[in-house]
């Protein structure tokens, strides 16, 4: 699988998200600097974590300009997977790739702990390997990922089964107690309707390398490489 | 001339700055404080444009970056005397 | 307008000795920034001199941003800690985050990548809001700022005490790593080679803020002092950061220092000054903010984010790209020049013309007086005899464990990325921070502590056991200490009971770090900490950077398996003095601190460390505020799995102080039962009594002591109190 980490500048999860495509899945995976006009042939493009132009303004306001954006929109088009990690959600929903709008947590404060999240939807490119309303243990770490969509776009992107991934209890109950940042029904991921574009808040590039006890984000790139 | 833009969270989304912000008045005695939103001021100084002009270009900057509009509502005014 | 700027009439005549003439308006405040304690060290140069700063992994020791240690492979440690008190206490949000840009800067300007930040906060009485305005925007300041540059913030130490409150202690540590043969230093060299500034434009803020700000102290005209405290962008220091290592791979770099405090001023002076050339810099060049600005201003402001390099003749136009490629502000300023001056150009006149060495080593060192205060004569004792002791430990170790010098510090570490580059092995909230190192099997452990009520009480013991504590943190966390950092916070250096303190604090801790050959690479000296006379307590804070040589045989603090045992290495002494328990409970601030015996440290220290390389043990806790029982509170929730522990002692001491005394050189460990005779036999060979006290079982702590219930609860009850203790302070 050909993968492609974009730099915006700010971007800080980019070393994160290279290493474990590369180092720990063993995938063909190389720089994509936000300046560039074109993916070169990639299966997955990967946004990674960070602070985009320093999220001034809103998270992902700016960088949804950057020249790189537009061969992001065309390959998403095209049918290309784009995985969006945090700060790269922010950049998806603000490029209109993705429903929904990301605003400030409800604590009004950064956040950086393991959350738990349940898989909703196993049946696209990213949670195959997640089937049976599966439960991962994910590290957030953010300040702006209190997910909002209006009423008749939430029921409409819930049909099509686009939430993906809902903050839960370690026993996979979603309640209020386990909703970390405000989002509207707990959600943490959503993908677009042809589903090869998964936006989450989540960092899975941070429990993916086996020098640390927790696994669950390798699921996703599992799932990845299962599809492709 | 001077545009002097408001850009501040649509009716029905939640802003919790403004609710924190709300409630603390309240505690410090502001009984009649009822409601607090919160939002963004800028000022974006323009050259060489007609009024009617940065009409259309201010609206434009707005709903392609200063707001968001699936969370965010916007307006502004046009000061002629700044430059 | 000598006096406006800080300086004494002696200096100004010491000016005209070494110019032979007056110094012009932007020459005087060059002197008077260089000059002043905060760039100039003029006060405790002659203290600092006594440190040991050499051993054999000794790359770089004090003199330069940092200090580097080399830990094999190939590899070095970079660090050092520095305080951001002053504009933290005028700006909390701002002083702190500015604070956490300039460590970052001091690190990345030798050529290292950033790995880790630690933070050591001390605070006020929490019950002044006021304090609480502090912490807030303090820990905000740090996450804004840590977070978006993408440098995890792991760990550190918060403390509360009345004797801030009017003035807060923000000191931050980074740690970087750096392939040991490509440092960068300071250097000036090479004439005709070009001087570049790169980074943020320069504006008026932060004129004067490191000379005035930093070296005086606090009054009713502080907060009018607001403007001078400098505004931080973190998105621009993350593109500086990249741009800076992505250009140092080029060998036509030369030069590369931070302007930090002094701005450009202490840049080019310095770099000058260690390259033992000249400079002659254009300021009608230097990017600018605001319209109109000064010579005056443009030399001494303290805008953030900005460096100075010096690349070799010729390459100017491949350093440009690099920048432009990172979208900063650059241009060429100057150039290297012979001779030993600093000439600074503004619209085609000189503005300023000054021998570096008159600026640079002109400023007098002080042999400030000491004396001994007179309050020791009253608080150096304690009658133990005068206090009850409890029946029951229960309530104190409760009231222990809310207090905010000793609760979980959880609702402060959640809002810093604490994980971001995948290298923190552990996290937040044990002994020590370990940290791996990429690309090898190393890992490093690092941890700042300071208890500044000891050093209140005794400055030479405190800072002993400052050394010896921070020391034995990192050793439970499986690292042998191979360096120190310090940053030394005291009152006015004006005073000579000040200058005791610090005098017999800097002695201690150099005797410490001799007995325990671990050499000081880097550290900071911040002065004036008082308002209208009142000083803080003397805190002389201190970090220590230990080596794993196999980062898997790393150690936590806290229990792994039911069935473990659990055992004490060291011994407890019947002392109370200065400790916590003593604090909460009694209302009392006096008495000899704990007793240090330095050899009996090495000892346990010894001990642990090879305990844990051998994997012998499951845990390795330190045992300091609040005593044994804290250490087994915590060891038991501080985990991911709440496990219980039954304990049973037999002691001559008064229980409470067997429980809840400070005695120095004692780590609580828990292994499995089969390792007992191998440690046994350890601790025998290295002198180091060894008392296994019981076993790690269910879900509740049980002390028994001669027999006799002392301590029974519920796990899961303590931990409740101990986590959600803090967070009722914040907003």
């Amino acid at each position: 699988m050909k993968c492609g980490v974009v730099v915006f500048p700010g971007s800080n999860c980019d070393h994160d998200c290279y290493h474990v495509l590369k180092h720990v899945f063993g995938f063909d995976t190389r720089w994509i600097w936000h300046k560039d006009e074109d993916l070169g042939g990639l299966d997955l493009a990967v946004l990674p974590g960070g602070f985009s132009y320093g999220d001034y303004l809103r998270p992902g306001a700016i960088a949804k300009f950057s020249p790189i954006m537009k061969a992001v929109a065309r390959h998403a088009r095209d049918g290309g997977k784009v995985l969006g990690i945090c700060n790269g959600f922010q950049i998806l929903v603000e490029a209109g790739l993705l429903p929904g709008a990301l605003m400030r947590n409800r604590s009004q404060k950064f956040v950086c702990k393991n959350a738990y999240v349940r898989v909703e939807n196993a049946d696209t490119p990213f949670t195959s390997e997640c089937g049976g309303k599966r439960v991962m243990k994910v590290p957030i770490a953010h300040a702006d990922g209190n997910y909002f969509i209006d009423p008749d776009d939430l029921g409409r992107i819930t049909d099509n089964g686009q939430v993906v991934l809902r903050y839960c209890t370690p026993d996979g109950e979603v309640s209020e107690a386990a909703n970390p940042n405000g989002s509207v029904q707990n959600i943490a991921g959503v993908v677009n309707e042809k589903k090869n574009v998964l936006g989450m808040m989540p960092h899975p590039e941070r429990c993916s390398d086996p020098l640390w006890p927790d696994l669950d984000g390798q699921l996703i790139f599992k799932s990845l490489l299962h599809c492709a | 001339m001077l545009a002097k833009i408001h850009v501040t969270l649509k009716n029905g989304v939640l802003d919790p700055q403004g609710k924190a912000v709300n409630s603390a008045l309240n505690d410090l005695g502001f009984k009649e404080v009822r409601n607090v939103q919160i939002g963004k001021y800028m000022e974006v100084l323009l050259d060489g444009v007609s009024e009617s002009e940065a009409q259309k270009r201010v609206k434009e900057m707005c709903d392609k970056l200063l707001a968001n509009t699936v969370i965010e509502t916007y307006r502004f005014t046009l000061d002629s005397s700044k430059k | 307008m000598v006096k406006a700027h800080g300086l004494t009439p002696d200096e100004y005549r010491r000016i005209l000795d070494l110019l032979g003439r007056a110094p012009n308006l932007t020459e005087l405040g060059i002197f008077s920034v260089m000059w002043s304690e905060h760039c100039s060290y003029k006060s405790s140069r002659p203290l600092l001199k006594t440190l040991p700063t050499e051993g054999p992994r000794v790359l770089q020791g004090p003199g330069e941003n940092a200090g580097i240690v080399d830990i094999g492979g190939g590899m070095a440690a970079v660090f050092k800690i520095e305080s951001h008190n002053h504009p933290s206490f005028i700006e909390p949000h701002q002083g702190a985050a500015t604070g956490v840009g300039g460590i970052l800067r001091d690190i990345f300007t030798m050529g290292a990548r950033p790995v880790a930040l630690l933070d050591s906060l001390r605070f006020g009485d929490l019950s002044e809001p006021r304090t609480r305005y502090l912490l807030n925007g303090v820990v905000d300041g740090i996450s804004s700022y840590g977070n978006c540059v993408g440098v995890p913030t792991v760990g550190g130490e918060i403390y509360f005490d009345s004797c801030y409150n009017g003035n807060i202690l923000v000191n931050v540590f980074c740690l970087g790593l750096i392939k040991a043969d490509k440092i960068f230093r300071g250097n000036a060299a090479g004439v005709g080679n070009a001087v570049i500034y790169v980074g943020s434009k320069t504006g008026r803020d932060g004129i004067h803020g490191a000379s005035l700000l930093a070296s005086s102290e606090f009054d009713e005209t502080t907060e009018e002092k607001r403007p001078t405290v400098q505004v931080g962008d973190p998105f621009t220091e993350k593109l500086l950061l990249e741009a800076c290592l992505e250009i140092m791979k080029h060998d036509w770099v030369v030069g590369v220092q931070d302007m930090g405090a002094a701005g450009l001023t202490s840049s080019s002076f310095e770099m000058a000054g260690r390259a033992g050339t000249g400079v002659e810099l254009d300021l009608s060049k230097v990017p600018l903010r605001e319209e109109g600005m000064t010579p005056y201003e443009i030399l001494l402001s303290e805008s953030q984010e900005r460096m100075l390099f010096v690349v070799r003749q010729g390459h100017e136009a491949d350093a440009l790209a690099v920048f432009k490629k990172w979208d900063l502000n650059a241009a060429v300023i100057g150039r290297v020049t012979e001779g030993h001056s600093v000439k600074i150009l503004h619209a085609g006149e000189i503005a300023a013309q000054l021998p570096v060495s008159a600026v640079v080593d002109g400023a007098l060192a002080l042999q400030r007086p000491s004396q001994r205060p007179q309050y020791l004569d009253s608080i150096t004792e304690l009658d133990l005899t005068g206090l009850k002791t409890p029946e029951r430990g229960d309530e104190a170790l409760k009231k222990l464990l809310a207090a905010p010098n000793i609760a979980g510090k959880r609702w402060v570490y959640e809002q810093y990325d604490h994980m971001v580059r995948l290298n923190t092995l552990i996290l937040p909230g044990s002994d020590a921070s370990v940290i791996r190192v990429p690309g090898a099997q190393k890992a490093l452990a690092i941890s700042a502590d300071c208890n500044s009520r000891y050093c209140y009480l005794d400055p030479y013991q405190g800072a002993q056991i400052a050394v010896a504590e921070c020391c034995r943190n990192v050793v439970c966390a499986g690292g042998e200490p191979i360096g120190v950092t310090n940053c030394l916070n005291f009152g006015s250096p004006e005073r000579p009971e000040i200058m005791w303190q610090f005098e017999q604090a800097v002695l201690g801790m150099g005797d410490a770090c001799r007995f325990l050959e671990i050499p000081i690479v880097s550290g900071n000296v911040s002065f004036y900490n008082e308002t209208k006379g009142e000083a803080i307590f003397p805190t002389p804070t201190i970090a220590v950077v230990g080596l794993l040589e196999d980062q898997k045989r790393h150690c936590v603090q806290w229990f792994q398996k039911p069935g473990d045992l659990v055992a004490l290495a060291g011994f407890s002494m019947e002392e109370l003095g200065g400790s916590e328990y003593l604090k909460l409970t009694f209302d009392s601030c006096r008495g000899p601190v704990p007793n240090l015996d330095l050899p009996q440290e090495k000892k346990v220290q010894r001990f642990c460390l090879r305990s844990i390389r051998e994997g012998l043990v499951s845990s390795a806790h330190d045992c300091s505020e609040g005593g044994l029982a804290v250490a087994l509170a915590e060891s038991c929730f501080t985990g991911p799995r709440l496990l219980g522990a039954r304990i049973e002692m037999e002691s001559t001491l008064r229980s409470d102080a067997l429980m809840f005394g400070e005695t120095q050189s004692r780590v609580l460990i828990s292994f499995p039962r089969e390792n007992k005779e191998a440690l046994e036999t350890l601790a025998r060979e290295g002198g180091v009594e060894f008392s296994v006290l019981g076993s790690v079982e269910g879900e509740r702590l049980t002390v028994r002591i001669d027999g006799e219930d002392y301590i029974e609860q519920d796990v899961r009850v303590l931990k409740k109190i101990w986590d959600e203790s803090l967070e009722r302070y914040g907003r």
